[in-house]
């Protein structure tokens, strides 16, 4: 056992997962007050113009909202731990059932805008630091600064005029699932994954240029260089394999980012993810769904973070030696 | 003539540095036109923001519309410019809000250490577990849709990142032989923070700043573009986009100059922080320093 934990690896994995533990008990705790801090009465304001005593009394109770709050919050805590995360307001649809199915969509907008990202900040960032100073770099330093400030969803309704309302190539919004239907899956997911994928790229490609930047300046490309190596060599094994540490973690960082923030995106687009889904639940005033959701989305964002970080401590050892 | 103090000459080459970068001043003019504009809006705006003329409605850009006008006849021109006023408000209020209890936190946090340390960052790594959006989305859950929200919201969602860049530079100043020689005199805590502490953690401050207004507007025109931010009548750049959902072939020019107003604002705030960096942080000033020598 001791050997165990001896090893800085294992120390360091240990030392980060009981910190997520630490901050997901602040999520949770978030999560649970999110529908006391509401001014008013909850259960008043989510009926709306369905109210009457008897709804009222038997949404209250269902909820556990009659009960003293120390008591609520260890039961919510209880019920969270074990995958309750309660029923809906709206529709009395459990929660976990109802995210765990828009959870896929998500997931794949996610990965396919990702996937688009990276072609494109991969070899612009590289491109532009191993060009620094020229036009080419200029270029597209100056796009990249563009591509972060645009809103994504104005980039969205711009794609949709030109790509599905006046050529007509592609679908306007909707989605079908991947299993069923990979080629309509396919042409859903082009547009929404596109603008995804153009903004993250935009950020992304800042962070592989100054990370390419600040290898090529190290100490030890500069003896690889002086040994006589081809310029080639030098970039792709000295320069290029290096830099990707630290894109591996912006890569971590955006996935995380897109997951939780591609609402406007999936309402725009009607894509049956998890953000459409915090919209309705907002807009709707159904707090447990909204407290799931918050739970799930932060859940996942610890969780990719924890990932990247132990991976970037497997492949670059003064992580875990710091 | 004295010499001038060091203070004073870092100052002026800093300025002097700053306008000497392109981009830098012409995003500082443009910032300064836009709040000019926004500022002026109510007065040179060339229609009212809800005058509706549909016989006009969907009309291209023209002489009488410069850019256009919408489905209900509407003066584009108008609305962006009343429209752009409110997102620098807001950007500019939350944006505040955000420095100050950030700020706070962040230097007590990163000079009395201890207890007050632990405790706040704690709940700063539990507010920059969630997405931007979606944290901005629950407060506005909790509190209704409406402009005090939206500012509240986006206060509230950027205070964390200003307390950590506080925290840090304060960890790092406190450590400083000037702060130890001051302590040592008896100074008070107050006098040191304001004197010696402030001052030497502005730059990054700054930085972030002008960053943050730029990911603010983008915020709030979201939210407005979900119809939670600022509500109708008064008219959003996000929620002019929305609008124009419906006429994306028959009108471009309902989505293209909102969405122009944002990305003008936001790369200009984006392009000012990138300047100020090269300026206020000393291993980005030695590059600069270097390119203008060239």
């Amino acid at each position: 056992m001791r050997t165990l934990f001896a090893s800085p690896i294992l120390r360091f994995v240990g030392r980060r997962l009981l910190y997520s533990l630490v901050v997901l008990a602040g999520v949770l705790v978030l999560a649970f007050a999110l529908v006391h801090l509401v001014p008013g009465d909850p259960v008043r304001i989510a009926l709306g113009t369905r109210y009457t005593p008897e709804a009222y009394q038997a949404l209250r109770s269902a909820s556990g909202l009659d009960r003293p709050l120390v008591q609520q919050f260890f039961s919510y805590a209880g019920s969270a731990l074990t995958g309750d995360l309660g029923v809906s307001f709206r529709n009395g649809d459990p929660v976990t059932a109802t995210l765990l199915e828009r959870l896929p969509a998500t997931v794949s907008l996610a990965i396919v805008g990702i996937l688009i990202a990276l072609l494109i900040a991969l070899p612009a960032g590289i491109w532009s630091a191993l060009h620094r100073g020229r036009i080419s770099d200029g270029i597209i330093r100056v796009t990249s600064q563009f591509g972060v400030s645009i809103p994504d969803f104005w980039m969205a309704i711009l794609l949709i005029g030109l790509f599905a309302s006046t050529l007509g190539w592609l679908p306007t919004s909707g989605y079908r699932p991947l299993l069923t239907d990979p080629g309509g899956w396919l042409r859903h997911v082009i547009l929404p994954g596109l603008t995804v994928g153009l903004v993250a790229a935009a950020i992304m490609t800042r962070y592989v240029r100054t990370a390419v930047l600040e290898v090529a300046s190290a100490a030890h490309v500069r003896t690889a260089r002086s040994k006589g190596l081809a310029p080639a060599v030098v970039t792709s094994r000295h320069i290029v394999r290096n830099a990707l540490v630290p894109v591996l973690t912006i890569t971590g960082i955006q996935l995380a980012t897109i997951l939780g923030g591609v609402i406007v995106v999936e309402v725009v687009f009607a894509w049956p993810g998890l953000g459409r889904l915090v919209y309705n639940a907002v807009a709707a005033r159904d707090y447990p769904l909204i407290q799931g959701a918050v739970l799930l989305i932060a859940t996942l964002f610890l969780l990719i973070n924890l990932i990247v970080d132990v991976l970037y401590a497997v492949v670059d050892p003064r992580i875990r030696l710091s | 003539m004295t010499d001038m103090p060091s203070g004073d000459n870092l100052r002026v080459s800093s300025w002097r540095l700053l306008l000497a970068n392109p981009l830098t001043l012409a995003s500082g003019v443009v910032l300064i036109a836009v709040a000019i504009a926004a500022g002026t809006a109510r007065w040179i705006a060339p229609s009212g923001i809800n005058d509706v003329d549909v016989p006009n409605a969907l009309q291209p850009p023209s002489g009488a519309h410069w850019f256009g006008t919408d489905e209900l006849g509407r003066d584009i021109l108008s609305r962006v410019l009343v429209a752009m006023q409110a997102s620098l408000q807001v950007s500019v209020v939350s944006v505040a809000f955000a420095v100050v209890v950030g700020v706070t936190v962040g230097v007590v946090a990163g000079y009395r250490g201890g207890w007050a340390d632990i405790v706040f960052m704690r709940v700063v790594d539990v507010m920059f577990a969630f997405p931007v959006l979606l944290l901005a989305l629950a407060i506005v859950a909790i509190l209704g849709p409406g402009m005090t929200t939206t500012m509240l919201a986006i206060g509230i969602v950027f205070t964390p990142i200003f307390a950590r860049v506080a925290r840090a530079s304060t960890l790092s100043v406190r450590t400083e032989p000037y702060v130890a020689v001051s302590r040592t005199m008896g100074t008070g805590h107050g006098f040191i923070l304001s004197r010696h502490v402030l001052p030497n953690i502005a730059g990054p401050l700054i930085v972030q700043t002008s960053l943050s207004l730029a990911f603010a507007i983008l915020s709030e025109a979201a939210l407005s573009f979900l119809g939670l931010g600022i509500q109708p009548p008064h008219p959003s750049l996000g929620r002019m986009i929305f609008d124009s959902q419906g006429f994306v072939t028959l009108a471009w020019w309902m989505a293209v100059f909102p969405g122009a107003a944002i990305v003008v604002i936001v790369l200009a705030f984006n392009l000012l922080g990138d300047g100020l960096r090269d300026v206020l942080d000393p291993k980005q000033r030695t590059l600069a320093e270097a390119r203008r020598n060239r």
